[in-house]
């Protein structure tokens, strides 16, 4: 049998409220035993003195680009800069080419998950069917091929009509709507936020109130009906009022935001840099300071990345005419580090709640959490590694970060997917 | 010695400034004389590359580097025309290896010119980046004042019109602040960009309460796609609140001037008996920006005067 001891870690599990010293038992594929002093008995000893050790991440929001732009990413590529970055699970966005809106596309990502075999992907089918925003699509067929929730991601489902049918026949599976909230008549053709720094630079903005619309409109559609709502990618200050308040009155509603939001301001477009090109965009320092405050107060659940990868020539267009969306998943955990614990005094187990305890409920999957019996997907966290995000050593198929070549803080440097070692502290790679 | 390029007025301090309304100064002198060419510039190569049409602004550039005695090599072509796949680094690239001196880019959108200053050896001047900057026009507008007035410190300046999509308006909002004037913006609100007050300037709706206050009154051209996409209801309505009308223009300060940086919507946001009137300095802000164009080219391209 083979066996894995996680040995003198600081342990932070969210889902079982422990934050101290034990050591973790692996046997196959599941946590057997946690205990403050385990024996190795013959199992495989990881030194993990002075590392934290958590659930593996869960990404609820990343776009792999498979099938249709392998020029791009594709589940292989995604899944190798999903585990650099300590996730285990990574739910797949649907804007795809064809669009995740047939059992045959969920199995395709399926198996091909299962061929590259580096963690779990979950996809994510879109609401209406090719993402028109018109008809829903089959999602009892979808859910039996494995999807795990639905979205049209990329664009708001425009129709509220519609949308409101999507969300009450969604009750029959009981699975989240994932919903991009923006107003494409507000948001026009902005390229940034609109604001001074739009104002300064001369590129057209897309304002605040475009984004808080929408979530002004969902949370009623939620409340009315009664479904699993949950917005993706917040990033204004109205909109963490908007839904701060819906929960004090008991409406059912999650939401995310990414670490480009409460790391970055509008500012950083006076450079021109097509990677801070986002969308919605990067917002105003009050905005970013909201998102913050909106993390720690628990108004916002999760941490997604929006990872969105696209190739150096579009990103090499002139500012107007590049593509939306930055990559993110092996940046997150630091970004996440250097801002909300370094920065901003968060404590660790908050942190990691919302990047494992949380997408996994959200998904209603028993992951997320360190316990016997449940799949051993660990991460071992060096919380002081400096390192620098240099090209060479990017696993995603594109490169368009802003955080190229920057010096982060914090990293995972092991890695166990289903009781699988994917790679080890002290390895020369991490 | 200033930056290697000039990209926005912006970052640029009083004397910066002043630097290049001095030496524009000079070279008017030089304009005047029967053979106005210098060899200021002999043997440097310059390219004028100009994505957007903009007849005035190209010639205005070309005329003065030739009164430098600059080789000029002038290349236009509407940004949509451009073939899917080339990118303005391709461009930049190719620049690079033909070994040209200088550039003056005009392109539709902003930070297009800081693209190709970030990767070339050569010179770049923005010649206006969509609706960010457009620091030769502002650097002549505050020429033309200064010849006028004497001064630039103290005045009064409004700008009338799109202010939301005009870098002539944010280039000359920074180089008027940053000289000391005192600059009001004055439009529809659907044409005023958020948080402008934030630059420091005054903002008006209504032309016709403040226009007496002013000592410069500067109109801009108004796109007609404007209306078109819904932030006016017509032309009509245009002209009769933010139009430099003949019975308007009996209001302003019996010292104030006109200013348009071209080309007028005649009878739009300007009559013609305006535009050709005694208060216009329209055709002094022509004349001027071959001068400050040339004080530009000088500057950057590291002239010597004989």
């Amino acid at each position: 049998m083979n066996r894995i001891l996680i040995k003198g870690g600081r342990v932070i599990d969210p889902g079982t409220n422990r934050d101290g010293r034990f050591d973790i038992l692996i046997t196959e594929n599941k946590i057997t035993q946690i205990d403050k002093k385990i024996t190795p008995k013959g199992a495989k000893v990881i030194d993990a003195r002075g590392l934290i050790i958590t659930p593996g991440f869960i990404d609820l929001h990343c776009h792999l680009r498979d099938p249709g732009r392998p020029d791009k990413e594709t589940v292989e590529s995604g899944s190798r800069a999903g585990i650099a970055g300590g996730f285990t699970t990574l739910c797949c966005m649907p804007n795809t080419e064809p669009v995740i809106d047939n059992e045959g596309i969920v199995n395709y990502i399926i198996k091909e998950a299962s061929r590259v075999g580096l963690c779990r992907v979950l996809p994510i089918a879109a609401i209406t069917k090719k993402r028109q925003g018109k008809e829903i699509t089959e999602f009892g067929e979808l859910i039996k091929a494995g999807a795990k929730g639905f979205s049209d991601d990329g664009d708001t489902v425009a129709n509220a009509n519609v949308l409101r049918h999507a969300l009450e026949y969604s009750k029959i599976f009981n699975v989240p709507i994932f919903e991009h909230p923006i107003d494409n008549n507000l948001a026009q053709d902005g390229v940034m936020n609109e604001g001074f720094s739009s104002t300064r630079l001369g590129l057209k903005g897309a304002p605040t109130i475009a984004e808080d619309v929408i979530v002004a409109r969902d949370l009623l559609l939620a409340k009315f009906t009664g479904a699993r709502l949950h917005l993706c990618h917040i990033s204004s200050k109205g909109a963490v009022e908007l839904i701060k308040k819906a929960k004090q009155e008991g409406v059912h509603i999650t939401c995310e935001t990414c670490p480009h939001y409460f790391y970055f301001n509008d500012e950083v477009l006076e450079t021109f840099d097509t990677n801070y090109k986002v969308n919605p965009p990067l917002r105003s320092e009050e905005d970013r300071k909201a998102i913050i405050e909106g993390l720690r107060d628990g108004t916002i659940d999760c941490i997604a990345t929006d990872h969105a990868p696209h190739t150096r020539a579009e990103k090499e267009l002139e500012f107007t005419r590049a593509p939306s969306g930055m990559i993110g998943l092996e940046t997150a955990l630091s970004l996440c580090i250097m801002e909300l614990i370094n920065h901003h005094q968060f404590s660790w187990l908050e942190l990691i709640k919302k990047l494992t305890l949380n997408p996994a409920r959200i998904l209603n999957e028993k992951l997320g959490v360190l316990q016997p019996g449940l799949p051993a997907d660990i991460a071992m966290i060096d919380p002081e590694k400096r390192w620098r995000y240099t090209e060479n050593r990017i696993q995603s198929r594109s490169k368009n970060s802003p955080l190229l070549n920057r010096e982060l803080k914090g990293k995972v440097v092991g890695l166990i997917v289903k009781g699988d070692i994917k790679y080890l502290p002290g390895n020369k790679d991490v | 010695m200033p930056e290697k390029n000039l990209l926005g007025i912006e970052p640029l301090g009083a004397e910066d400034l002043n630097r290049y309304l001095d030496q524009a100064d000079n070279f008017l002198g030089v304009l005047e004389r029967p053979i106005p060419i210098v060899p200021a510039l002999r043997g440097k190569t310059i390219i004028t590359l100009f994505f957007e049409p903009s007849t005035r602004t190209q010639i205005s550039f070309s005329i003065a580097a030739k009164r430098l005695s600059a080789d000029v090599v002038n290349f236009s072509r509407a940004t949509s025309s451009v073939v899917k796949g080339e990118t303005l680094l391709d461009t930049a690239k190719n620049i690079e290896a033909m070994k040209i001196d200088g550039v003056i880019i005009r392109h539709s959108v902003p930070g297009a010119a800081k693209i190709l200053a970030d990767h070339l050896d050569a010179f770049v001047i923005n010649a206006g980046d969509g609706g960010h900057e457009h620091p030769t026009q502002a650097l002549l507008d505050l020429m033309t004042i200064r010849q006028h007035f004497g001064r630039i410190k103290g005045l009064k300046v409004l700008i009338v019109g799109d202010i939301a999509h005009s870098r002539v308006a944010r280039s000359n909002i920074f180089g008027l602040k940053t000289l000391g004037a005192e600059v009001g913006i004055c439009g529809p609100p659907t044409l005023i960009p958020r948080e402008i007050e934030k630059l420091g300037v005054q903002v008006f709706c209504s032309l016709d309460e403040v226009i007496k206050e002013f000592d410069v009154i500067m109109a801009l051209r108004i796109q007609l796609e404007r209306q078109k996409s819904g932030l006016f209801p017509s032309i009509r309505e245009y002209r009769n609140f933010y139009g430099l009308t003949r019975e308007r223009i009996k209001k302003i300060k019996p010292h104030g001037v006109i200013m348009h940086p071209g080309p007028t919507n005649r009878g739009i946001e300007i009559d013609p008996e305006v535009a050709d009137g005694n208060k216009s300095l329209i055709l002094r802000q022509v004349k001027n920006g071959v001068a400050l164009r040339m004080a530009v080219l000088f500057i950057h391209a590291g002239g010597k005067i004989e």
